[in-house]
């Protein structure tokens, strides 16, 4: 579904502050999988759902999306087979818009947008049951602007704008780093049925080992740009996050990075 | 001596240039507020309106048809600012004085290199003129209705909402595939298209069409978005009003606005202080919710040190 060979990402390249965020980075993703990403801060995590996102372009290496090379495809048009939830609950949803509005606008992406009618009465039935299934009473808001809700509320509704038009791949990004421990476990809980039901290929950026270990059914682990650790099938179902530490500690061959690791 | 009868017979005159203005301010506030740009293009645009509507009447263009090449004038002005912007990286407010400056020539070419250019109501059938101040209340009313109208029901269709969105979430406008940069020279071009028809009505007005007439627009036009909004989002009023209300209160802005330089030209107050009073009204009320806000932060945090 996702193949990335060899890409290469430097940041502020010929100067004092240059970083080689990634390096000749491959991974190949099977139809389905969902894959917890962890790793250090600066491993590269967020760069590369960036660069599979669009955000800029990559400096070498190419990004295949189901057979099509997607490398040098602008991010907006990229947004057709990729659906995203950021970590900050603000990026994800138009503020000044309603609720069933930006509702709307994942509806149409990767479709022309022309002259019709922005929201549809058919397509807010389609919102009001779907949002009724997230369980949070969001169906009886749905002309409340965005800004007025919470930010676990706006998560939620991120992760179903990613998904209402199915992606080929959902990405991830540690999208609940920033809410409360109640809240985060149920925008999980939500992550989970949604890739579920949709059976969604995706990657999934976190802080947190545990959910690392409970949640896909791959794991990946990076250090300085590139993947150290790649597990699948029983391997991981039988992962602990003692192992996890240990192995890290193996393959990176640096005790002491344990602690940070441990600590972040 | 200050005669009250003075004023009231200026105020239908006042009535009708502030509709003029506000039809400018629907134009800015595509930019300004949906856009989240501000963009100056419209000082040069809007004179822009103004030359090339005289020029096509007195050259025996009927008045709408003028209006109309005004409009698409505005819009190419706009797609300037818009290119300039998004295709070469020059700063939104940037790119705006830069299309502003080079209209300044382009509007003295238009005219012939002359610095105004006249068009008489007695020798041209025009859309409105000072000399009939109700019927040009009423022709610019129309105006307004069917403009608001367009925008009412444009911005609420697909191509208008993803504008509306790349104003308000640019991240998550590219996320959700929107084209922002083709939205953003899109809301320009429509922007400026507006506000050149406001010039080519402001140059039938007066009967006449001058290179500085846009000089200050704007600012006039962010003095009736602030005014029109204080009022329509209101806590009395922000409940009951949907878009095509908030639309219909920038217009009553710019009237509000021009009747205050009504009354400040009858308080015989020197026309050329004009410009300063309006940029410290229109100061004044962008500072005053930033002030507010402050204000009322600070007394949370004392609020919140007395419970602690």
């Amino acid at each position: 579904m996702l193949e990335l060979k060899k890409v290469t990402k430097v940041f502020n390249p010929g100067t004092v502050n240059e970083r080689v965020a990634l390096k000749d980075l491959s991974l190949s993703l099977g139809d389905g999988e969902f894959v917890t990403v962890i790793g250090g801060n600066g491993a590269g995590k967020s760069t590369m759902l960036n660069a599979i996102a669009g955000t800029w372009p990559v400096d070498g290496g190419s990004i295949v999306i189901d057979g099509e090379d997607i490398t040098s495809l602008p991010e907006h048009r990229r947004a057709s087979f990729i659906g995203r939830v950021f970590q900050d609950p603000m990026m994800g949803t138009a503020p000044n818009m309603q609720l069933e509005e930006n509702l709307a606008l994942a509806y149409r992406r990767g479709q022309r947008r022309g002259l019709g009618w922005g929201v549809t009465k058919a397509e807010r039935e389609i919102y009001r049951e779907k949002l009724r299934e997230l369980g949070l009473g969001l169906e009886d808001r749905m002309t409340a602007k965005m800004g007025l809700l919470s930010g676990g509320q706006r998560q939620a509704v991120t992760l179903l704008m990613a998904s209402l038009r199915r992606p080929k791949l959902l990405l991830l990004d540690e999208h609940t780093a920033a809410l409360d421990p109640a809240t985060a476990a149920t925008v999980l809980e939500i992550s989970q049925r949604i890739v579920e039901e949709n059976d969604l290929t995706t990657l999934m950026i976190t802080h947190n080992m545990s959910d690392a270990i409970k949640y896909g059914n791959r794991l990946i682990m990076m250090d300085q740009g590139s993947i150290i650790l790649d597990i699948s099938g029983e391997d991981k179902k039988k992962l602990t996050k003692r192992d996890l530490l240990m192995q890290f500690a193996a393959v990176a061959g640096r005790q002491e990075e344990t602690d940070s690791v441990l600590l972040s | 001596m200050l005669s009250p009868l003075n004023l009231l017979k200026n105020i239908p005159g006042g009535v009708a240039q502030g509709l003029i203005w506000g039809i400018m301010a629907l134009g800015v506030y595509i930019t300004f507020r949906l856009l989240d740009v501000a963009d100056l293009t419209v000082d040069g645009s809007f004179a822009t309106g103004g030359a090339v509507t005289v020029m096509l009447i007195t050259s025996g263009t009927p008045a709408p048809l003028a209006v109309l090449a005004a409009v698409a004038a505005g819009m190419l002005a706009g797609l300037c600012t818009g290119l300039l912007h998004t295709r070469f990286g020059i700063p939104a407010i940037l790119s705006g004085i830069l299309t502003q400056l080079a209209l300044y020539s382009i509007n003295l070419r238009i005219m012939g290199m002359a610095s105004n250019r006249a068009v008489s109501v007695d020798r041209y059938p025009l859309l409105l003129s000072s000399r009939y101040v109700t019927p040009a209340i009423i022709s610019g009313a129309a105006v307004v209705l069917v403009l608001v109208s367009a925008m009412y029901w444009y911005f609420g269709t697909e191509q208008g909402s993803a504008l509306r969105a790349t104003g308000s979430n640019p991240n998550m406008s590219r996320a959700q595939g929107i084209n922002i940069d083709a939205m953003k020279v899109l809301g320009l071009a429509l922007s400026n298209g507006v506000v050149a028809l406001a010039g080519g009505l402001m140059a039938q007005y007066q009967g006449f069409a001058d290179i500085n007439m846009g000089r200050g627009a704007i600012v006039i036009g962010l003095a009736a978005i602030i005014i029109g909004e204080s009022v329509s989002d209101s806590r009395l009023l922000s409940r009951w009003l949907n878009f095509f209300g908030k639309l219909c209160f920038v217009v009553l802005g710019g009237v509000a606005y021009y009747l205050v330089v009504v009354v400040v030209l009858w308080l015989r107050l020197n026309s050329n202080d004009l410009k300063l009073f309006t940029a410290i009204i229109v100061a004044a009320f962008l500072a005053i919710p930033y002030l507010r806000g402050r204000a009322r932060q600070g007394r949370r945090r004392v609020k919140g040190e007395r419970d602690a």
